[in-house]
């Protein structure tokens, strides 16, 4: 993560364009495919769950998406900062890709009012993945659509063409992706576990009273 | 505002966010350290009656 701000902040050079602002893409874009990725696992593991009737995968889709909203948060966040900067509103309602990303944001959100308006055990879970299966559609949808509608409001900086930057640039946004995926997934990790511990925890205490 | 600072805004929420998710994350182990040490002692206490109970049985065998 340090190389990265390194990277980002001081190493990288400055756009021609945007100036200094543009260095906010270093930390959005990797934040938001990381929130796409982690909707996309939460997804997967539903998918799972629903497949095989395992119960970790509950856990697991649900951590996903939760980690999802996480990062999803923070890309909206982010990315009206740089949208302040560069187009002088913190948002616009003209962009497809900013109001798709927004209501899968949202579409997730109301996953864990779903969650916590059910009773626990099986059924609640399955209810919870066939949800989260839902809003798997959402993603290539919301990833594409800036292409899909040709809208010149937020930039496409990965054409067919390859990335549309320098080399040291390029550099600085593989090795930020590569930080903030590492650190999404810690975060997993540490969390999944903790949910894992907390339900033996609470096994075990029934069994001793 | 300056550009810069909207870069540092935008660096720095995203520093506080994990930051603040780190410490939900290390007060929920804490929970979890203590819930631990609770089983563990009730544990203990249940353990210790089955103890007593055994030692009991051994010593009146003993004098038998």
């Amino acid at each position: 993560m340090g190389v990265a701000l390194l990277l980002a902040l001081i190493v990288a050079p400055e756009d021609a364009d945007q100036g200094v602002s543009q260095r906010i893409f270093y930390i959005h874009v990797p934040i938001a495919l990381t929130a796409y990725f982690c909707f996309g696992l939460g997804a997967w593991k539903a998918l799972r769950l629903l497949w095989r009737g395992e119960e970790r995968y509950d856990s697991e889709s649900y951590v996903a998406i939760h980690q999802g909203t996480i990062f999803g948060s923070l890309t909206l966040i982010t990315g009206s900062i740089w949208a302040k900067v560069s187009w002088g509103v913190w948002w616009t309602w003209s962009s497809n890709q900013l109001v798709l990303f927004l209501v899968l944001f949202l579409f997730y959100c109301a996953y864990f009012m779903l969650r916590f308006s059910l009773p626990e055990g099986p059924q609640r879970a399955r209810s919870c993945a066939v949800y989260a299966l839902f809003g798997v559609v959402l993603i290539p949808i919301s990833f594409l659509a800036i292409r899909l509608a040709q809208d010149f409001i937020h930039p496409t900086v990965f054409t067919r063409n390859g990335p549309q930057m320098s080399g040291t640039m390029f550099l600085a946004f593989c090795v930020s992706w590569a930080a903030v995926t590492l650190l999404a997934y810690t975060l997993y990790r540490v969390e999944l576990a903790g949910k894992r511990i907390d339900a033996d925890l609470r096994e075990l205490r029934e069994a001793l009273q | 505002m300056s550009q810069g600072q909207y870069v540092a805004a935008a660096y720095g929420v995203v520093f506080v966010f994990v930051l603040a998710y780190v410490a939900i994350i290390a007060a929920k182990l804490a929970r979890l350290q203590r819930q631990t040490a609770e089983l563990l002692a009730l544990a203990a206490r249940r353990a210790q009656p089955e103890a007593t109970e055994a030692t009991r049985v051994r010593e009146a065998v003993g004098e038998a």
